[in-house]
């Protein structure tokens, strides 16, 4: 069937309202992104001054704070893709074992991230109270006493893991899901055979189960190091950069350079910042091709 | 009892105690903030109970009354019905032109699309403020909707097309010979066939719409239109010492969307693994 001009237009006009929203609120934004970033502007003033990349050079060489905050978001991000991914995996075997239950664990795992990061933030917040939390209470239970009046998020030593524990209780349900539903992909008959082969649980996991688990894996650390780096909602909440700057992450820089009204500055901090994920991502992804080939 | 079944029942009694152990953490925070919301002050510093003493019930009619909440409660609900509602006509629309119709320059904006979803946008709403600013939609209802449809649209029109694409074309050949036009084809056949798709759209959308703070934070300075997340986080600033009072905030905040979570875990288990697979 021939289709005239007309109709082409008129199909266009499903598209329409998902196109002008796209283009403005987010093509646009992003366009404007760079733009801004070779600018010194407050934002308010008529005048942008073009400085070309001098507040990238900024930034990268005379900034610690953006450095370091790189460094805390880098932490939780770390602590995430070990300790979180290595109990969301423990827990997906264990629940794909067949036992009783799994739709009740399956429910409670998932819990945490259905939660909103300001709520779970204010609720922890509560928990590592110093003087009625009931974090030090517990401790103090089971003859901990020295934490007695310890304020987990006021202190430099402690402020930052404490976040990246809540962190970390808030995502570690996602990725179980994920890989659970990854595990279950995997067939049956491929135990079976191990199994007549002699193959103990060991040789079956490191021989099966890891190997048919690189994609999934790979998936649930992509999102693990995009989702911590990200990480926002719960330090706003939790300590707003505090004790003296010492869990500020990027976005929450980026949010304190623009209310303090430097756009140019803030963009371009931005910029910098979405590049550095992006790289982290086509790592990730180059490296597991790579591994996923070799097994093969 | 042979050796296999003994061996069993301990291995699997091991793995119920580290899965209950693991299960006892995911509640108790939330537990903690239930039960706290119910005690008085007094309790809260003082004792530390699992329960509370008197059941205080006073402190959910103080934060819906005196504290804003019943406002900050109704503004998510409007900005999470409307939003989802937007972005579920306005991605189907798309997704089913992307699917099965023709027009100028679809394979580029559809890769254009897609190509969104995989750019991190981590300072995006730097620019968003300004041109929020500019078109005068600042500190609005409207400019914090716009800014959550469009957020929306392109994970769904991702997924609703992978939908429509899979779907037998002979009934809608059927309808078009019949004189059905292409949107009365869109409207009466193609939509109702596609509702567990847009029954994912709709609870992945509400979760992040409802949740959602940081877009709040930027686009929002008067308290009568802000959301729960963002009511939170003033209202934690104004009551910073009447803990019962913020824990019942918190709770407010949390049961709708606990209540919908567990109806409708398996859309949302659904959402995640297609959401995962687009990575």
């Amino acid at each position: 069937m021939k289709i005239t001009p007309k109709e082409k237009f008129s199909n266009f006009c499903f598209i329409l309202p998902a196109l002008v929203l796209f283009l403005v609120f987010s093509l646009y934004p992003i366009l404007r992104t760079f733009q801004l970033s070779v600018f010194e502007w407050n934002g308010i003033d008529k005048d942008m001054l073009f400085v070309g990349l001098k507040q990238y050079k900024h930034i990268l060489f005379n900034n610690p704070a953006f450095w370091k905050s790189m460094w805390n978001a880098a932490y939780v991000t770390i602590l995430s893709l070990t300790l979180q991914n290595g109990l969301a995996l423990l827990l997906a075997l264990l629940v794909s074992r067949n036992i009783r239950g799994e739709n009740i664990y399956r429910t409670i795992f998932f819990l945490p991230p259905v939660l909103s990061g300001v709520v779970v933030g204010l609720i922890w917040k509560f928990v590592f109270d110093g003087n009625f939390g009931i974090l030090n209470h517990f401790l103090a239970n089971i003859s901990f006493t020295q934490f007695q009046d310890f304020a987990w998020l006021s202190e430099i030593k402690t402020a930052l893991s404490s976040v990246a524990v809540v962190h970390m209780w808030k995502g570690f349900g996602y990725g179980f899901i994920i890989l659970l539903a990854g595990l279950q992909t995997i067939p049956t008959e491929l135990y079976e055979a191990a199994e007549v082969d002699g193959a103990d649980a060991w040789q079956q996991f490191k021989n099966i189960t890891v190997p048919l688990l690189i994609p999934i894996f790979t998936i649930v650390s992509i999102l693990t190091i995009l989702g911590s780096m990200q990480i926002f909602d719960l330090i706003y909440s939790m300590t707003r950069g505090g004790p003296a700057g010492h869990t500020h992450v990027p976005i929450t820089k980026i949010y304190e350079y623009m209310s303090n009204g430097e756009f140019g500055y803030s963009t371009a901090m931005a910029v910098i910042f979405g590049g550095v994920l992006l790289v982290v991502s086509f790592v990730q992804i180059y490296a597991s091709k790579k591994l996923n080939y070799n097994n093969k | 009892m042979n050796m296999y079944k003994t061996k069993k029942t301990i291995v699997d009694s091991i793995t119920h105690i580290i899965l209950i152990a693991v299960a006892v953490t995911c509640i108790f925070p939330v537990f903690w903030m239930l039960s706290s919301s119910l005690k008085t002050q007094d309790q809260i510093f003082s004792k530390m109970t699992l329960l509370p003493e008197t059941w205080n019930w006073s402190n959910y009619v103080t934060a819906f009354i005196k504290a804003d909440f019943g406002q900050y409660f109704l503004n998510s609900v409007f900005y999470t019905v409307v939003g989802v509602f937007f972005v579920v006509l306005i991605s189907s629309l798309a997704a089913y032109a992307f699917a099965r119709l023709e027009f100028f320059g679809k394979n580029v904006l559809f890769y254009m699309l897609i190509a969104t979803l995989l750019i991190p946008i981590p300072g995006v709403f730097v620019p968003l403020y300004l041109l929020l600013k500019s078109l005068g939609l600042l500190d609005s209802r409207l400019g914090l909707l716009l800014c959550y449809i469009s957020n929306g649209l392109a994970f769904a029109i991702f997924l609703i097309k992978g939908f429509f694409d899979d779907l037998p074309k002979e009934i809608e050949e059927a309808a078009l010979i019949d004189g059905c036009s292409r949107f009365g084809i869109y409207w009466r056949i193609a939509l109702p066939l596609a509702k567990p798709a847009l029954a994912t759209i709709v609870i992945m959308n509400s979760l992040t719409i409802w949740n959602e703070f940081l877009l709040a934070l930027v686009v929002l300075q008067d308290k009568a239109k802000m959301p729960i997340q963002r009511g939170l986080m003033v209202f934690q600033g104004t009551f910073i010492t009447d803990y019962p009072l913020l824990m019942a905030g918190l709770t407010i905040a949390t049961i709708p969307i606990v209540i919908v979570y567990l109806l409708m875990q398996k859309h949302i288990v659904k959402g995640i693994a297609a959401g995962a697979l687009k990575g």
